[in-house]
């Protein structure tokens, strides 16, 4: 057999699940014991490229309450047709396309090795994908240039068939119109006015179908398409599009002295999330939202357009001194939730040297699993590179990107679901295993997760409801099932199922990078979370291979290259006596061919990280006494501070100026406090 | 202020006086000292007035002296009486004589004026006729001889006078006022003036006259078939009548004698065209006289002198044809105006008449003399001998019709005559021939006839008085009830015609007080330190000097301003004056611009403020020496010092923010709903935009309009344009918030023309098609407007909007309507709502346009109601125009718009303009009508101004006047011009003060009142019931009336109406006013018909206004290039079937064919032969070689030229359904709605006017 380790591994290739408590305790007294709640990290579109899709639909539990679908740890009845369901035990008959069905003849979905299956819905149309791109024109020069450029080549990468629209905005939000010839038409909207979504879309000319389209069914997209000038097929629209990307100009509004200038950032985005919801609403679309800078007018604004009111710093916030964040937040939860109703998610891609706001949009991105990107400058590789990789694909040329999923958790009697933490919002689905006792996203056993890639993770949490005197019988196995329903990037719809069983059984910044790092974490799986949490620090020397060191002042050694990875940047350190050698060249040297290699070890790595992270890390290669090296001093545990160096008495490893505590001391005090009786 | 008031004053006395002098008016100035003879003349002459003194002078002096007195003085009687008690009608008949004469007189005075054409020759001439005149009345005779002596022509000439004299004998009423037209005028006076007070002693004389007079007739119809015909019988008649009026001799005899004259003058060059209108003109007066007289004929036979000669001997009978070939029709009218002395005769002498009829009909105009109604009596008498005459007379056209050529010779009045002929020969017996029915209905026809036998007598008798069928009943009807002969109540045409006749110098500005010519009259004006009548009329040029006088008279006291007016290519505009840095000199205290009045004190270094009296230090960059006179050495350098007009050069102090204004901007928003793009506006907008913003306003032509433009179109939502010269194409920007109007962009909106050409060339071809297949039909309004401000606002200037819309704007937006037409509404209380605006949000949108300086020119193409009421609130109060074309459709009204839409576009406009009337303490500016805005007492604000809008401004006393400095008024205009210059425009204006009523009454301008009172009432729409507002119109024009009735007339019968001599027309004109369609409408006149035509009134200036309520009317028949012909009176009585006429109001014009025109007349003008294959949808008349043609179409060419906005030419064939809209322009006449006729409405105002003195 395997070890543990290899069966949770194991696990988690094949079904994106990773428990908290392999075992579950059996009643709920015993849950509560275990202070960790019994929860799973899973991965809905875990890729696994060993699994094709199959081309019918899944059978349903016929109880209208339950609608489990058929999986392998149904009992089977071959010769009556019929299958028990595992989690009412509502006895179903097989639907007439399994008349073939016997021990010898079994569906896949009933095969051990199919614990997560996917299917293909064949029904209704397919859905194209839409893009829209709203993109901020208070940009400096270069940076539009830099954005116009980026945006042009990512037309190439789209499918043809997939729509796109564009929404620029400065002191005034247009829409422009893609299907026109001659003139170039836009629709503008004053950026200082919060509309309805009624109200733009009637604005827009709308109207008429969105009455359709409320109906709650997705346009056919032929008639959306003729509909909306706005929205267009890429392959209809390319040279127009790039001929008007091309001459996109910064906005025209002068900007006076001492003033920012006026970016209507909320009624951008209230007039992306209205166009799309009256016109492709329940169709998977990404509102792309590409900001320099921080919304200063109208809803949503964050900071005003006076510079000198500098923009709420964590200290403002704290002192309740930050006048336009709870306003703001409100306002872009709301256009959030709309948007993830609506199945639309939204990207942020923010590059600016200061704040833009992300501490009050964050939800937009949050609720709608839409990425946030931060980065200084549009015209810098990490955002080049990062917004490349959103259109990255995977070993079927179909996008890493789905849209539109819907999350549906079942579980056995023995479970109730308590919430899930994630890009996703509740579509409060108040079904029999829905537990009273919220965590995280509550009171419903369906969660819109409207953007979608193999990597995104949400934390599932469960509430054991067995009573104490009532315990589960010996050998008694909980279930959980995971349906999500999904837009796949090639149009499809699908349905994942994965269904589990186990034996009732298992981290200082700006506001805006907080929000950011949060984003990410929420939504990472358990490695890249907990590198998060804490990084990862290599180290390399002439001593040996390199080996992993503790994250530690005292790791950091004069003759030591550290490679230390936090998700978000990539550090290479170089020790003090090797960046001397460095600098004095030595690594040009025949001679000295291995500390040439030595050099290179780190970077090769680094390289290799950066080519799958997304976003893209920041990269920094800094050295002893280098600017960059604050990025790695901020990390280590400071074990050696300017208070205790002497004390320690070492020569080895760098001092921290900080008045943080360390690991040492945080360690004795949690023991004092976990032997204290009072605790 | 007085030093420099005279000073000013001095220099145009000096030099107008010599002018007047040395031409005609030597004897006179000899009489009277007052430096104008013409028009203070009268007036001196009136204080001394004293009809009794007129007297004596006339026989003393020459007549126009006495003329002048008289014209003044004497209020034209109107005998409504003369039913009631013909006897005591009798005696006042003769003060109505008087101011015939008086009238003549000045005519005279006037026509010596236009004789001038032949200069040294003519006055002279005339001054003899006067002596003549003078000698006439002793004997006549020997003086005509010794003038005429010279030329042998002449005698000739004067023989036919005489003999027409002779033969209108009958129809002397006619002659009478026909004398005075004449350069005869003077002695027609005279003879009037004679005939009325000791008309019957003078009687005798008169007698003499009148055999004098046979002899020549006799001598002239020898030479002249006219002659012939005519005097024969106007010998009888005079036989007849003679007997029984001697005055109407005199009159003759005088008339005759000055007809000579004038004739004489004339005779060589002028006579064609002119003589006869004057003639005619004069007339008018004449038959006043008459109507005074007991014996209209008399006037009649005096009026045939003045067609003189000609006109009378053929005058009466074929007169008409000869004289005024155009009148050709109005033969017919005569015979309407005939219909006045048609009424007497038919109501008893209709026989006597019968003769004179037809000489009359030529002689209509004269006819207006008839007042008499009353006289007509008297006539009864004359009848007999009348018919003889009309039976000649019908002969006579006939002949007429040969001699016109021949006398033509008398170029004018033979032309009369010649026209007469025709009239009566082709039109009617045309008419008859090819209108049976016509001749059934009326019997008269046969008179006219070619033959004239016996029976025409009596039809003309008929027809006379209805030329139309329709007249036909009329007649019956009206004679019955008044008995009133509309050739006896004041006629329009001939004061208009006088004053042309009396107006042949130059005026000149220097004298305070005095009035200019009419609106109707060209003259050239000099600046000599009053402004120019171009720029400010006033109601009176006399001002009473204290509040309870004028409160007791009711006249209004206003001036209509119009202060960027265009001037006429021979008049220099204003100087522009930069008085440096500090900005232009001021009191200060009252703030009033340096100008004329300032008086300069203490050896110049100080001046005292002629409004306020207040002394202020001259700054010492301006100082400059004072004469022996105590004028400025520099006066005559500087146009500040020395006219009424001019400009300074505003400085940063005069601007917005301190700051000098950037150039203006037009923004183009135009209606892209589906009405607008099926009814071709859009595509007609955007093709003719293209060349037309290459002639966008510059101040000079050389340089390129700094004028920038933009572009908007629009249904329920507003598209704006990118159209910055460095794109390739142009970039729509489609704004759906109306509820919140902004402007998206603002690099690339407004854009210099030449550097965007291409991309606007591009957008202007691209705009029909984009909305090619457009459904949206819904508009807004409110939000356009918006749009257009807010480009403003954001690029920090002023401008103007263009805006081309279609429809109600019923979608969702501020300043959305609904449709509100409810015709059960008009006649009740509530319907002055209809006229407020439905909402009050395109006021305060109003106010923010104006505060921006923003002008708002509406363009509108409705097919259904658009509540213009509402609509029309931001155009009217940001001085801009409103324009609609009802059922616009591509084809025929293309033209109209896009003429309309070239001037607008390219005309004198100034923006964000402050506009503030100063005045001399004692009077105040109180209330200010027209198109701006005002948020205090005072400034009168205009987002813009154009050279087409005019201010009235009405004045209160706050104080006594004094009669010594007179009132002064300065109007000051801050506004920047279209290259962005911020300037001044001045205009000064000083008036007379009086402490004498009659000074008032002599003083006053009809038209400028009526524009007064035009728009007070259309403004009191909009609060009183329009019942409330007709009868508060009636009741301030009868206390006016009879103000002067019981203060300044001398005393009469009560049964007489006396109207004072400058307000004879009021009664007419304010018919025209009551009936109008805001008014009195008619149940085919829209909501929006009325409210656009109010707000059009708004604004208008006395010329537009004049025309706009009693249209001028022409007959066509037979036009020559160059020479414009005698209007006729706006009555279906003046028309012929036989006739062809062109009428205007200055928003329409028609061209009305009679069911009987001349096969050759339609071929001229229309190139088919046949009536019945006109095509009455063409808007322009097709080019044929001819010469009526071709005169047809520059008479048309130039009416448009004349006007602010483009007529659209409608053709109306008689008894076509047409017909009845161009009725509804026949003012005098009873209208459909039930307005009343002029007749009506004079006895009405009589009965109001007396019920006041009772």
């Amino acid at each position: 057999m395997t070890t543990y380790q290899e069966f949770i591994q194991q696990n988690e290739d094949r079904d994106g699940v990773r428990f908290s408590w392999n075992l579950w305790p059996s009643s709920r007294l015993e849950a509560t014991r275990l202070v960790v709640p019994v929860s799973c990290l899973f991965t809905p579109l875990k890729e696994r490229p060993n699994l094709p899709p199959v081309q019918y639909e899944p059978v349903l539990c016929s109880r209208a309450n339950c609608k489990a679908v058929l999986n392998p740890l149904c009992q089977v009845d071959f010769r009556a047709k019929i299958w028990a369901c595992n989690f009412c035990f509502q006895r179903n008959p097989f639907p007439p396309s399994y008349a073939g069905i016997s021990d010898v003849n079994q569906p896949a979905e009933l095969m051990p090795q199919f614990s997560t299956i996917e299917y293909i819905v064949q029904r209704g149309p397919a859905a194209p994908l839409i893009f829209l791109y709203v993109v901020d024109t208070c940009l400096e020069e270069e940076d539009l240039q830099a954005l116009k450029e980026s945006l042009q080549m990512s037309l190439s990468l789209l499918p043809p068939n997939a729509l796109v629209g564009l929404i620029t905005f400065g002191r005034m939000v247009q829409v422009h119109e893609l299907s026109c010839e001659g003139i170039a038409k836009s629709y503008v909207f004053r950026g200082t006015k919060d509309l309805t979504a009624k109200q733009i879309q009637e604005m827009l000319g709308l109207t008429k179908p969105a009455v359709t389209g409320q109906q709650g069914r997705p346009l056919a997209p032929q008639d959306a398409a003729a509909t909306c000038k706005f929205l267009q097929p890429v392959h209809r629209v390319d040279m127009n599009l790039t001929d008007l990307l091309g001459e996109l100009q910064r906005d025209p509004w002068p900007v006076p002295q001492g003033k920012r200038p006026l970016r209507s950032t909320g009624v951008a985005l209230s007039v992306a999330v209205g166009l799309l919801e009256g016109t492709f609403p329940n169709t998977g679309a990404r509102v792309m939202l590409f900001i320099g800078g921080p919304p200063t007018q109208g809803p949503g604004m964050v900071v005003g357009d006076e510079l000198k009111t500098p923009i709420r710093s964590w200290h403002d916030i704290q002192k309740d001194n930050a006048r336009h964040l709870k306003k703001a937040t409100k306002y872009y939860e709301a256009l959030a939730n709309r948007s993830a109703t609506n199945g639309h998610s939204i990207d942020i891609y923010a590059c600016a040297l200061d704040q833009t706001g992300l501490l009050e949009m964050k939800c937009l991105s949050n609720l709608t699993g839409g990425h946030i990107v931060m980065g200084d400058s549009f015209n810098t590789s990490l955002f080049k590179q990062t917004f490349q990789r959103v259109f990255s694909k995977d070993y079927n040329g179909d996008f890493r990107m789905a849209f539109g999923g819907v999350l549906e958790v079942k579980t056995s009697r023995e479970l109730k679901v308590s919430g899930a933490i994630g890009p996703c919002v509740s579509l409060n689905s108040k079904s029999p295993c829905v537990s009273e006792n919220e965590l995280g996203i509550g009171g419903t056993s369906q969660w819109k997760v409207c953007g979608l890639n193999p990597s995104t993770t949400l934390g599932i949490y469960f509430e054991v409801v067995n009573q104490h005197n009532a315990p589960v019988p010996q050998g008694g196995r909980g279930a959980v099932q995971f349906v999500t329903q999904y837009q796949h990037s090639n149009t499809q719809r699908r349905i994942r199922v994965t269904t589990i069983a186990r034996n009732l059984c298992p981290s200082i910044h700006s506001p805006d990078e907080s929000s950011y790092y949060r984003h990410h974490f929420v939504r990472q799986d358990l490695t890249q979370s907990l590198i998060m949490i804490q990084p990862i620090l290599y180290s390399y020397s002439f001593h040996g291979p390199p080996e992993p060191v503790l994250l530690d002042s005292s790791s950091i050694l004069p003759d030591r290259i550290l490679l230390m990875d936090t998700f978000f940047q990539l550090v290479i350190y170089h020790g003090e006596t090797i960046a001397q050698w460095r600098k004095a060249g030595y690594q040009e040297m025949a001679e000295y061919e291995n500390f040439k290699q030595l050099l290179q070890a780190p970077l090769d790595d680094a390289q290799e990280i950066l080519q799958t992270r997304f976003p893209m890390p920041r990269y920094i290669d800094t050295e002893h006494g280098g600017s960059q090296a604050r990025f790695l001093l901020s990390k280590v545990n400071p074990s050696q501070t300017h208070n205790n160096l002497y004390a320690w008495g070492q020569e080895t490893g760098a001092p921290i100026l900080t008045d943080d505590v360390s690991l040492q001391v945080f360690m004795d005090h949690l023991k004092k406090l976990a032997v204290s009786s009072s605790a | 202020m007085n030093v420099n008031q005279h000073t000013p004053m001095a220099s145009p006395y000096g030099q107008p006086q010599p002018s007047f002098g040395q031409p005609g008016y030597a004897p006179l100035d000899g009489s009277y000292p007052a430096p104008y003879a013409p028009y203070n003349g009268p007036a001196s002459a009136y204080q001394p007035g004293a009809p009794p003194q007129g007297y004596s002078p006339f026989t003393s002096f020459p007549s126009k002296a006495l003329a002048a007195n008289p014209v003044s003085d004497l209020p034209s009687p109107l005998d409504l009486g003369p039913v009631r008690g013909p006897p005591t009608s009798g005696p006042p008949p003769v003060s109505a004589p008087q101011q015939y004469n008086q009238y003549s007189q000045s005519q005279g005075s006037m026509q010596n004026g236009p004789p001038p054409p032949t200069q040294a020759p003519p006055r002279p001439a005339v001054s003899q006729p006067y002596n003549q005149g003078a000698m006439n009345l002793s004997g006549p005779h020997p003086s005509y001889p010794q003038h005429y002596g010279p030329p042998s022509t002449m005698q000739q000439v004067t023989n036919q006078m005489t003999g027409m004299q002779i033969t209108s004998g009958p129809p002397t009423a006619a002659g009478p006022g026909y004398a005075p037209p004449h350069s005869s005028q003077p002695p027609v006076s005279t003879g009037y003036s004679a005939a009325p007070q000791a008309s019957y002693t003078q009687a005798p004389p008169p007698v003499s006259s009148a055999p004098t007079q046979p002899p020549p007739p006799s001598g002239p119809a020898a030479p002249q078939q006219y002659y012939s015909g005519p005097p024969p019988s106007s010998q009888q008649p005079f036989n007849s009548s003679l007997p029984p009026t001697s005055q109407q001799q005199q009159q003759f005899t005088s008339s005759v004698p000055p007809h000579p004259p004038p004739q004489q003058t004339l005779p060589p060059s002028s006579y064609s065209g002119p003589v006869p209108t004057q003639s005619q003109p004069p007339v008018p007066p004449v038959s006043q006289a008459q109507q005074s007289f007991p014996t209209p004929q008399p006037p009649f036979s005096s009026a045939p002198p003045p067609v003189s000669q000609s006109s009378f001997a053929t005058g009466p009978p074929p007169s008409a044809p000869g004289s005024f070939p155009p009148q050709g029709p109005p033969p017919s009218s005569q015979p309407g105006s005939f219909p006045p002395p048609g009424p007497p005769l038919t109501s008893a002498p209709s026989c006597q008449y019968p003769g004179p009829m037809p000489p009359q009909q030529q002689p209509p105009p004269s006819q207006p003399s008839p007042y008499h109604s009353g006289h007509h009596p008297p006539r009864p008498q004359m009848p007999p001998t009348s018919m003889a005459q009309s039976n000649h007379l019908p002969p006579g056209p006939q002949g007429p019709a040969g001699p016109p050529g021949p006398l033509q010779q008398p170029p004018s009045q033979p032309g009369m005559q010649t026209g007469y002929p025709p009239q009566q020969n082709g039109a009617f017996g045309q008419v008859r021939g090819p209108q049976p029915g016509y001749s059934g209905p009326y019997p008269g026809q046969p008179n006219y006839g070619a033959p004239a036998p016996a029976p025409p007598a009596q039809k003309r008798l008929d027809p006379d008085a209805i030329p139309s069928p329709q007249a036909s009943d009329m007649p019956a009807v009206q004679k019955p009830r008044h008995r009133i002969d509309p050739d006896a109540i004041p006629s329009p045409i001939q004061v208009i015609e006088d004053d042309k006749a009396k107006t042949t110098e130059p005026f000149t500005t220097g004298v305070r007080g005095q009035a200019p010519p009419l609106v109707t009259t060209n003259f050239q004006v000099q600046d000599q330190g009053n402004a120019s009548p171009r720029f400010i009329r006033c109601t009176a040029y006399n001002m009473p000097c204290t509040a309870d006088m004028a409160k007791q008279s009711q006249v209004p006291l206003a001036a209509v301003i119009k202060p960027l007016a265009t001037l006429p290519p021979d008049e220099a505009p204003p100087l522009v004056v930069d008085h440096g840095e500090s900005g232009p000199i001021r009191c200060n205290r009252c703030k009033a611009y340096m100008c004329p009045y300032m008086q300069f004190i203490e050896g110049g270094r100080r001046f005292q403020c002629g409004f306020c009296s207040c002394v202020t230090e001259v700054p010492p960059h301006y100082f400059q020496h004072l004469d022996h006179t105590g004028k400025r050495v520099d006066c005559y350098d500087r146009p500040e010092l020395s006219l009424g007009s001019y400009e300074f050069l505003a400085t940063v102090d005069y601007c917005k923010n301190n700051k000098l204004p950037p150039p203006p901007a037009f923004i183009f928003l135009i209606d892209v709903s589906y009405n607008a793009v099926k009814s071709g506006m859009v595509n007609i907008v955007c093709q003719e935009l293209k060349t037309l913003l290459d002639c966008l306003p510059r101040e000079n032509p050389e340089v390129e309009s700094a004028v920038r433009v933009g572009f908007v179109t629009y249904n329920k939502v507003l598209h704006f344009y990118n159209v910055k010269s460095s794109l390739a194409q142009p970039q729509m920007m489609v704004v759906s918030d109306v509820s919140d109007m902004f402007v998206p962009l603002l690099d690339g909106f407004l854009v210099n023309v030449n550097e965007s050409r291409q991309v606007i060339e591009s957008l202007l071809d691209q705009i029909p098609e984009m909305f090619a297949d457009t459904r949206e039909t819904e508009t807004v309004f409110g939000p356009v407007i918006q749009a257009g401000l807010e480009a403003l606002k954001a690029a920090d200037c002023a401008g103007k909007l263009f805006v081309f819309h279609t429809s109600l704007p019923i979608a969702e937006a501020p300043g959305k309507l609904k449709n509100r037409e409810d015709k059960k509404l008009i006649g009740t209380d509530k319907e002055k709502s209809l006229f407020q605006p439905q909402v009050g949000f395109y006021s305060s949108l109003a106010k923010e346009c104006v505060a921006q300086g923003c002008c708002v020119d509406l363009f509108l193409f409705p097919n259904q109601y658009v509540d213009v009421a509402t609509l029309a609130v931001v155009p009217v109060s940001t001085g801009g125009s409103v324009y609609k074309y009802t059922y616009f459709q591509a084809q025929s009204d293309q033209e109209r718009f896009l003429n309309d839409l070239r001037r607008d576009v390219q005309k004198l406009v100034g923006f964000d303009a402050v506009m503030r009337v100063r005045t001399s303490t004692g009077i105040r500016a109180t209330d200010f009508f027209g198109s701006f805005y005002m948020s205090n007492t005072t400034d009168v604000e205009l987002a813009g101004l154009d050279c087409d809008k005019a201010i009235t401004v009405e004045f209160k006393h706050d104080d006594k006047l004094s009669e010594e400095t007179g009132a002064l008024m300065q109007c000051a205009v801050l506004y920047t011009s279209c290259s962005g210059q911020r300037r001044l425009r001045v205009h000064n204006m000083a008036v007379n003060c009086c402490s004498q009523l009659a000074d008032l009454y002599r003083n006053c301008e009809t038209d400028t009142i009526i524009n007064y009172f035009s728009k007070y009432a259309f403004r009191g729409v909009l609060s009183n019931p329009t019942k409330a507002v007709r009868e508060t119109l009636v009741n301030q024009c009868a206390q006016i009336l009879a103000c002067y009735r019981k203060n300044c007339a001398s005393p009469s019968s009560a049964g007489q109406l006396i109207l004072p001599e400058c307000m004879k027309l009021l009664p007419v004109y304010l018919n025209c006013v009551l009936k109008s369609d805001v008014l009195l409408p008619g149940a085919d006149v829209s909501l929006d018909d009325r409210a656009y035509l109010r707000q059009l009134i708004s604004c208008m200036d006395v010329a537009e206004s004049h025309v706009f309520f009693y249209p001028r009317l022409l007959p066509v028949m037979k036009l020559e290039s160059g020479s414009l012909p005698v209007a006729v009176r706006d009555s279906e009585e003046r028309l012929s079937k036989g006739g062809v006429y062109l009428l205007e109001t200055g928003l329409h014009l028609f061209l009305w064919v009679g069911a009987s025109v001349q096969q050759e007349l339609l071929l001229n003008i229309f190139g088919t032969p046949s009536f019945s294959q006109i095509d009455s949808n063409v808007t322009s008349l097709p080019v044929l070689d001819n010469p009526i043609s071709q005169a047809l179409r520059e008479l048309i060419y130039s009416f448009r030229a004349q006007r602010s906005r483009y007529m659209k030419l409608m053709v109306v064939k008689q008894e076509d359904r047409a017909e009845l809209i161009f009725r509804h322009f026949l003012v005098e006449d009873k209208s459909a709605s039930g307005g009343a006729s002029y007749v009506d409405f004079l006895c009405h105002m009589h009965k109001e006017i007396r019920q006041l003195l009772s």
